[in-house]
């Protein structure tokens, strides 16, 4: 593990922004956008769940490739969960 | 090298360091811990066992005489939940896995020794709350808990014994996570990935099915129980909740899980195969692949289990076609330990003879799940004793197969003994003949249509029951041979040499049993595995 | 038998026997944490899905639901939750460079950063089941339209946001008992993974928190 020490800058300005997204998500969602409500929700949140991760969790300094494999695969089989299932509920009416 | 018989009483080994039962109970090596899980797993194969006998004996006659239907119900409830999950699970990952596993690879323990132990404490609370379960009267959901019965409709001890499955599911998590970490971070200098014996590379592949899968099982069952305790609204039609989404987060874990009850089985006949073929074992880079190719693959097929079940016609017909796909690496398996076999001087000793058996049923129990894997036939034959015999060729025919080949195979390391082998062989022969009896004659009654999970069936399935029937009383037999001569061969059975199979790999480099480290020192890894070409041709068996 | 291990192994506290090095033993232990967080991923990722499934199907009843969730709290608590992530950053970074007094500092705040989640949830909570019996079950009381599966999404909102409460609460205990270990001077430069570890936790609880606050709170326009 290269010990890698972020500066204290560094980190309060990732926490600023991430309070900035806060105070834009709760923002946008007084817009009347239909179903884009949850789209931008979410679009705001990942941003800030790839804040937290890379910096403060450190993913951008990990020299690890098999780190960033599990990283990746955890995701990826969540996605294989959400999205097979999905395809069951989506396609029921087709017939 | 050799090492005789006098040496072996008076050397310090793992099993004679320490003595009395803290030794045990706290100890972190990975050795001793693989003895407690053989401990707590044999306990259970033979509660499961019971249940599995009382159910043949109830189906012995077409009328339901010996028990009232709920007591059946809760005899194949629980006949599943505790073979799934307190023996098949665990079986070889957690008895052999653990106990090979840091010797195969060079190291002196698995990387985290306390979590190691820490998951055998949780298999073992959940073992005692499963007890508990069995003993307070016991619960009829079915080994699936479908939602809503077991939410809404049953008044057994469901919270109990989802509740067992949930504690025993965090020690099978905690194994993989162990296994992936070590495998990844603990080899010896030299030992590459392509040079992993297939052993750790199965073991590595259910690993990654533990850690990913499991959780997906303990949270469904966590809302089961939640929905039971609080009121919970998550899979209640009554308020428009989809039964369905339970089934979905079930089988994502449970199909998977039965690559768990495989795979690690599959490492071990590999080992077996090559050893007693004396040759390298075919495709080595194919048959590693192939594991990892099932583990992942299993994943995107889970809905097969739901195709009567009103999923989407569309969904479904997606999921029959990715099932196929895992026809093509198991196929590669099977293939390839045949061209192993191949011109190799086969040697007829009990270990292989298992693996023989292996490789038969595994390939019948893999070929009728291509039947239920197509949706016209699966229509046909879902629910019926066509889907028991095709998971039983899988899971005894295949998985217990290869736990008693390897226990077999390494018993000599594990306990520093031999055990005798006209009667290895012997229970090896009629665990065979047992099993086909007890199991094809199902594949015929489902075929005719009798239904599982019926305590009563029509007088014409009757020649068909009681040969099922005779086939298990011989399986029985079977099993409890090999238990009675491992426990004689402790004190009785000749001191088995460093390697008694002229095995190639790390563990029959080191004393048997071996030291509590493992190695004198740090092996340095120069050859490729399974290099049967470079060493004799002949296996000294231990008659 | 090796009578003594080889001299570049260097005698240290730390070291468990059956590594070789420190190095090896700090890339083990972070690596057993990821591979313990995509496990966590999975356990949510079930709810989740269930979550995604029901709002796919009761599109209407989820936006009635989310009107009735206390907008306020949930924001405040997102804003308390990244400030403590941000002072569980920097304990880590102080524990990294050694600096003992700031690094058990700043694991106190992230405890009671924690604590005043926990209490605002409390507070929500109570509201919810006591004031507005929106606990689902036989008590449960809903005026508006779809009854039912507002049920279903308050037994969601429940399920998901206990389960994270509960994380919440593992994570304030193993915070304290690095921040005691941390008090008693166990960790310097060349050994801190207890808290690396312990941050990662905190920080994956975090971001459970950053999607479960739009998925209840925010996907309707309307505000309680």
């Amino acid at each position: 593990m290269s010990a890698h020490i972020a500066s204290k800058k560094l980190y309060v300005t990732i926490w600023a922004s991430l309070i900035g997204l806060t105070i834009l998500t709760a923002a946008v969602s007084y817009l009347e956008l239909g179903a884009f409500n949850i789209v931008l929700a979410l679009v705001i949140a990942t941003a800030k769940m790839l804040l937290v991760a890379l910096f403060f969790m450190g993913v951008k300094y990990i020299s690890e490739k098999m780190t960033l494999v599990v990283i990746v695969a955890g995701l990826f089989w969540l996605m294989i969960l959400l999205i097979l299932s999905m395809t069951d509920y989506i396609s029921r009416p087709w017939i | 090298m050799a090492t005789t018989a006098v040496a072996l009483s008076e050397r310090e080994n793992y099993l004679n360091k320490e003595y009395g039962i803290t030794s045990w109970l706290f100890t972190t090596d990975h050795k001793r811990i693989a003895l407690l899980y053989l401990i707590t797993i044999t306990f259970f194969f033979f509660i499961g066992g019971f249940f599995a006998l009382l159910i043949r004996l109830e189906l012995l006659t077409p009328e339901g005489d010996l028990l009232l239907a709920d007591t059946y119900n809760k005899m194949f409830t629980m006949h599943g939940q505790v073979m799934v999950f307190f023996f098949l699970i665990p079986a070889v990952p957690a008895v052999l896995g653990n106990f090979l596993i840091p010797i195969m690879i060079g190291a002196k323990d698995l990387a985290f020794p306390r979590v190691n132990l820490l998951s055998w404490y949780l298999l073992a609370i959940g073992g005692c709350l499963m007890i508990y379960t069995i003993l307070s009267g016991g619960v009829d959901t079915g080994w699936t808990f479908y939602t809503p019965l077991s939410t809404h409709f049953l008044d057994t001890h469901v919270i109990t014994a989802a509740l067992a499955i949930f504690v025993a599911g965090f020690s099978s998590i905690l194994t993989g996570l162990n296994f992936i970490v070590t495998i990844h971070r603990m080899r010896a200098p030299g030992m590459t990935w392509s040079r992993l014996p297939l052993f750790v590379w199965a073991n590595y592949a259910t690993s990654i099915i533990q850690v990913l899968g499991t959780p997906v099982l303990a949270i469904s069952l966590m809302l089961v129980a939640l929905e039971r305790i609080f009121n919970l609204g998550i899979f209640n039609p009554q308020l428009g909740g989809d039964p369905l989404l339970f089934q979905h987060l079930f089988w994502f874990y449970s199909h998977p899980a039965v690559y768990i009850m495989i795979l690690p089985g599959m490492g071990v006949v590999s080992e077996i195969v090559t050893c007693f073929s004396r040759k390298r074992i075919f495709g080595y880079k194919f048959m590693a692949l192939a594991v990892i190719a099932i583990a992942v693959l299993g994943f995107l097929v889970w809905a097969h289990h739901m195709f009567v079940a009103g999923i989407s016609l569309y969904a479904a017909m997606v999921f029959s076609l990715l099932s196929y796909f895992v026809a093509v690496p198991s196929a590669i398996k099977v293939f390839n330990w045949t061209a192993t076999m191949f011109k190799g001087s086969i040697s007829y000793s009990t270990p292989m003879l298992y693996a023989f058996g292996f490789i038969g049923l595994f390939t019948m129990g893999g070929l009728t799940g291509l039947f239920v894997a197509a949706l016209g036939i699966d229509v046909h034959v879902t629910d019926t004793y066509f889907v028991i015999a095709h998971f039983h060729y899988i899971m005894v025919g295949g998985m217990v197969m290869a736990y008693l080949g390897g226990m077999h195979f390494w018993w000599p390391k594990i306990s520093g003994r031999m055990y005798p082998e006209f009667w290895g062989r012997l229970a090896a022969m009629i665990i065979f003949i047992g099993f086909n009896l007890t199991f094809f004659p199902q594949f015929v009654l489902g075929w005719l249509g009798m239904p599982r999970r019926y305590w009563q069936y029509s007088p014409e399935f009757q020649v068909l029951n009681v040969l099922s029937t005779a086939g298990a009383t011989i399986l029985a037999v079977g099993y409890l041979l090999p238990m009675l001569y491992f426990l004689w061969s402790m004190r009785y059975g000749k001191a088995a040499p460093e390697n008694p199979w002229n095995g190639a790999g790390l563990e029959w480099k080191i004393s048997s049993p071996p030291v509590t480290d493992n190695f004198d020192e740090t092996p340095l890894v120069t050859w490729e595995a399974y290099n049967y070409d470079e060493l004799p041709q002949e296996v000294p068996v231990g008659r | 038998m090796a009578d003594s291990p080889p001299a570049v192994v260097t005698h240290n506290p730390e070291l468990q026997h059956h590594f070789t090095t420190l190095e090896q033993q700090t890339e083990a232990a972070v690596m057993g944490m990821w591979v313990f967080l995509i496990t966590e991923i999975m356990f949510f990722g079930g709810m989740f899905a269930g979550y995604m499934i029901y709002r796919f199907m009761y599109y209407q009843a989820w936006l009635e639901g989310s009107q009735h969730m206390d907008f306020w709290y949930g924001s405040i608590n997102t804003v308390v939750l990244l400030c403590s992530s941000l002072t569980m950053a920097l304990a880590v970074r102080s524990t990294q460079l050694g600096l003992r007094r700031s690094s058990v500092v700043l694991l106190l705040i992230t405890i009671l950063f924690g604590l005043a989640f926990l209490g605002i949830k409390g507070v929500e909570y109570y509201g919810h089941i006591v004031d507005e019996h929106q606990f689902p079950g036989p008590s449960f009381r809903f005026a508006g339209a779809y009854t039912a599966q507002v049920e279903m999404f308050f037994s969601f909102y429940f399920a998901m946001t206990g389960f994270h409460a509960l994380h919440m609460v593992i994570g304030v205990g193993l915070v304290s008992f690095v921040a005691y270990h941390a008090w008693k001077g166990r960790y310097h430069a060349h050994y801190y993974t207890p808290v690396e570890n312990v941050g990662l936790y905190w920080h994956f609880v975090d971001i459970v928190w950053i999607y479960l606050y739009p998925l209840f709170y925010l996907i309707s326009h309307i505000h309680k």
